[in-house]
């Protein structure tokens, strides 16, 4: 944690309110989101339990496995869940804008136009916590290879047929959560964390309501009392106030109201199965209601999570957009039309592991996005920019002096001109470091450090100044300006490619062909 | 009681009964032993868990209860496992043994299973353990499976009962096993529950050490990596049994606990230093949490209260999910306006400024007549070094006391003068008045 970040905790602790640590919205928010609590079955990881999910925050839609170890039963639960989730997912795969690439030859090696389609946007998720991010991926993971009914070899227990195209795609969007900067599945304790600083520690965050607590704290509580209430307030039962976010349940409410709404629903099962033909609408009846209070129970205690989730929503829109945000939103949605394709043509089911061609794949991205993250941030958020700044990485500053010098040593003259700043920043600037101009023309510009004492650096301006003698005009800044350099480059720099897969010897996860399709849905699963 | 009889004449037994109280005591599981290592610096946990008290009781005297409780159907998903394993003559948890520890093949030696009276007391079954164990270990063709065996550790002079899932002994050599719910998906287990069963099966070897060394008549091997000849030393690698994928099939996997060992040992050997601790106390503190009439703790919570303040705490947020006194000691440290309320890393980053109010006073440049800037930017790694103090029992009095650092005025400067700037750059770029 950089010390502007502790600094702003401490001034929560002292205010009892969250502080701001970004003065614009770093991620993408959807329109349209789609909220999701998902909640696990405890003691059983990847067991569903419930989930109540929905992009209108006045309709929120609740589906629950009624008896959490009963296959059917789950997979119902998952065939209503696809049923709501997928339908928004493939809302956005039909509008598409085209967008023109050149691609090599593969037999002239020439470059050829192409006409790529780029769908228009991109469905979100927003959930409550980092937990609730693994929980969806282990929902992905253990329905994405189920077989279905029209299989060719559908085994003992098929599945619905939409249960493992749900698995597919929720793999798909855990693996993106995992790349820097992406936001088409984001953790709410997450989002707010990055833009407000509160009197707690991270570990404390992690509780979404109690994180919460710190933006609105009703009237004569500070901060921190209202977030030990939401942590640790319980009514006459010993339950939760504020039930947790998931993907566990409060312990006691599972013993409390759970497991004995659950044994309610069982017993009724069991009467149905075994009542006399006269009876069984009694019986039908008894389950339908001990259903719905299992359906109560889980909705008291999911519904106080989902309204903390469109608070935080709330508070986030409340943040101008940064400016960099639609260029990593295209990432996000070149990640969906890419997963659409796939799904279109057919594609098997992402493997259990990744071969060491994708992984390394995989790696090389998330590195260079958390790279060009780090850029984008810094020049959209004068706060982000002071992080580097306090970590010597750049400085800011008024120029006090211009000296127009000219490269001669060429054909013709160049403009080499000098530029000193007063600037209260220290970088690890040694003459002759190469510095990057932020904010400035719109093309890049370069500069070297010519001299450095303290509170006053001088630079040597390189480029971006046109190929006249003189510079373009607003190219060199004038006295009194205020400029900003970066020590470090403000575009991501590109690694070597990676070889194609083709190409990969045998020692680095070649040759072709040896990534062996995964086997398929052999799982005992009870 | 468990404290033995030989113990009670021992001073430093007396005092630790004096803190508990009539109140029985709480024996120390694997679980708090591990937890200890979480958390070594912290004096008020080495105490109470030394002198047996109920840390949940005193929680809830207090007023800050803890927060912690099982799922029934966690527990029931455990049971669940545990007995499907023991089925059929524990066929399912043999079949992964077999295979790791080079046991005899399906067919083969049927291993011996002992009785080891589980419905005794803990002491009765301590020495039927210890029995089984002597005569499994001088039998070097056989193999027995000792199910939920129960095995004795000293901790600060008093005796600790531990009883690990299961101990194979074959050919001389035990293995402790131990059983867990969480699954292992794509051959990949969630690595902090890992690390936290490492923790507990080492208590269980290092208990298992001292009974081999004992039934050897020797002391057990000084360094934490040495390898004991007794017959019966274990493994210094343990079996972990989990769940495979999704399923109830259990998969096992060998888990090296050396490091974790050298944790527990280094930690345990600082609980025998609890006289030096018990020193510091005020002469007539207690913990005493005797019920009266109504079952209720007779002592006033405000007694109780100061009791445990007069036992420093080093508190860190993550004190909150593993020990029982957390929501006290954060409370506390809240009032205290300690830094540590904010993270571990927080104190390092701040030198020796202990209290948020010092901190915020440097940063607006009010409490400290440091000119800023000051010329040369510190490198990070040096503040940490400086600041950082774990705080262990040897120097004691250094957590209450900011003073006491070797020193502190050219540290707390250094990092002032950083807050100050940290300030000032945080004030323009949120476009509020720089001082």
């Amino acid at each position: 944690m950089s010390l502007l970040n502790t600094l702003a905790r401490l001034e929560a602790v002292r205010s009892g309110r969250a502080e701001p640590l970004a003065t614009v919205r770093h991620r993408h928010l959807s329109e349209r989101p789609m909220v999701v609590v998902p909640v696990a079955a405890a003691g059983e990881e990847g067991a569903p339990l419930a989930v109540l999910l929905g992009t209108d925050r006045l309709a929120p839609r609740l589906f629950i496995v009624p008896q959490p170890l009963n296959r059917t039963q789950r997979f119902d639960f998952l065939a209503a869940f696809a049923g709501e989730l997928l339908p928004y997912l493939e809302s956005f795969a039909d509008a598409v804008e085209q967008i023109e690439g050149s691609e090599k030859d593969p037999e002239s090696g020439e470059k050829i136009p192409v006409v790529r389609e780029l769908c228009a946007d991109a469905p979100q998720l927003i959930v409550p916590n980092p937990g609730a991010v693994r929980h969806l991926a282990l929902l992905g993971r253990s329905t994405r290879f189920r077989r279905t009914a029209e299989d060719a070899d559908p085994g003992p227990y098929p599945a619905p047929p939409q249960v493992p195209l749900l698995g597919r795609w929720l793999t798909h969007l855990a693996e993106r959560a995992q790349v820097p900067g992406s936001s088409m599945l984001l953790p709410m304790t997450g989002l707010l964390a990055r833009h407000w600083a509160t009197g707690q520690s991270h570990l404390e965050d992690q509780h979404l309501a109690a994180q919460l607590a710190w933006h609105h704290p009703p009237d004569g509580l500070t901060g921190a009392e209202a977030a030990e209430r939401a942590e640790t307030g319980r009514d006459g039962d010993g339950r939760l106030l504020h039930p947790p976010a998931g993907p566990l349940t409060d312990p006691r409410f599972d013993s409390q109201v759970l497991a004995p709404a659950i044994t309610r629903h069982d017993a009724a099962l069991a009467a149905l199965r075994q009542a006399a033909p006269a009876d069984t609408d009694r019986a039908a009846l008894h389950v339908k209601r001990a259903l719905e209070r299992l359906h109560e129970a889980l909705e008291a205690e999911l519904l106080p999570t989902w309204r903390d989730l469109w608070q935080g929503l709330d508070l986030l829109r409340g943040l101008p957009p940064a400016a960099h945000l639609p260029e990593r939103w295209e990432g996000d949605r070149w990640s969906y039309t890419g997963h659409r394709d796939r799904v279109a043509a057919g594609e098997p089911p992402q493997p259990r592991r990744d071969d060491a061609v994708t992984a390394a794949r995989k790696l090389a991205q998330r590195e260079r996005e958390q790279a060009r993250l780090d850029i984008q941030e810094a020049l959209d958020d004068p706060l982000a920019m002071a992080g580097h700044r306090l970590a010597g990485e750049a400085f800011s500053g008024t120029v006090t002096e211009v000296v127009p010098e000219y490269d001669t040593s060429g054909r013709s003259p160049k403009p080499r001109p000098l530029v000193t700043l007063a600037t209260p920043d220290r970088p690890h600037a040694d003459p002759g470091r190469e510095v990057h101009r932020a904010g400035g023309p719109p093309t890049a510009q370069r500069a070297e450090i010519v001299a450095a004492a303290p509170g006053e650096v001088t630079v040597r301006l390189l480029s971006g100044m046109g190929r006249k003698k003189e510079p373009e005009p607003g190219t060199v800044p004038e006295v009194g300006e205020r400029v900003v350099f970066t020590l470090f480059e403000l575009t991501a720099r590109q690694s070597a490619p990676l070889p194609e897969p083709d190409d990969t010897p045998w020692t680095h996860g070649g040759p072709p062909g040896a990534g062996q399709s995964s086997p398929v849905g052999s799982e005992e699963w009870e | 009681m468990n404290v033995s009889h030989p113990a009670q004449a021992d001073p430093l037994a007396r005092r630790l009964a004096e803190l508990r109280g009539p109140t029985p005591q709480r024996s120390l599981d694997a679980r708090a032993l591990a937890a200890l290592a979480a958390n070594p610096g912290c004096r008020r946990r080495a105490v109470l868990d030394a002198a047996g008290v109920d840390k949940a009781a005193v929680a809830q005297q207090l007023g800050r209860p803890a927060p912690f409780g099982q799922s029934p159907f966690a527990i029931a998903r455990g049971n669940v496992f545990e007995a499907r394993l023991k089925d059929d003559g524990y066929a399912a948890l043999l079949g992964p043994l077999r295979q790791l520890l080079g046991l005899p093949p399906e067919g083969g030696t049927p291993p011996t299973v002992p009785d080891l009276l589980p419905r005794a007391t803990p002491a009765v079954r301590a020495e039927r353990t210890r029995e089984v164990l002597a005569a499994a270990a001088a039998d070097l063709d056989g193999w027995t499976l000792l199910d939920h065996p129960m095995l004795r550790l000293t901790v600060a002079g008093s005796l600790a009962y531990l009883e690990p899932d299961a101990v194979v002994v074959h050919g001389g050599r035990c293995t402790v096993v131990e059983i867990k719910s969480f699954p292992v998906l794509d051959s990949v287990a969630d690595p902090a529950k890992v690390g936290a069963a490492a923790r507990q099966a080492a208590v269980y070897v290092l208990a298992l050490q001292e009974t081999a060394a004992l039934l050897a008549g020797r002391s057990a091997a000084a360094g934490p990596y040495q390898v004991d000849e007794f017959p019966g030393s274990p493994a210094l690698t343990v079996l972990l049994v989990c769940p495979q994928d999704f399923s109830n099939r259990p998969t096992a996997a060998a888990v090296d606990v050396r490091r974790e060992l050298a944790t527990t040992r280094r930690q345990l050997a600082r609980l025998t230093r609890i006289d030096q601790l018990l020193g510091a106390l005020p002469a007539g503190t207690t913990f005493d949490l005797a019920p009266d009439s109504t079952g209720a703790p007779a002592r006033p919570a405000e007694e109780l209260a100061a009791a445990v303040a007069a036992v420093p705490a080093a508190y860190s947020p993550d004190c909150l999910s593993a020990c029982e006194l957390g929501f006290h000691c954060r409370a506390q440290a809240r009032c205290a306006d300690a830094v540590e309320q904010l993270g571990r890393g927080v104190r390092g980053e701040l030198g020796s400024i202990r209290t948020v109010g010092e901190a915020l006073a440097a940063a607006e440049g009010t409490g400290s007549p440091v000119p800023v800037p000051i010329p040369v930017p510190a490198p990070a790694s040096r503040e940490r070094d400086g600041g950082a103090d774990p705080g262990g029992p040897t120097d004691p009095g250094s957590d209450a006391d900011p003073g006491s650092d070797a020193d502190p005025g050219s540290d707390a400067d250094e990092a002032a003068a950083r807050l100050a700037y940290a300030a000032a750059l945080r004030a323009e770029a949120l476009g509020r008045p720089v001082r």
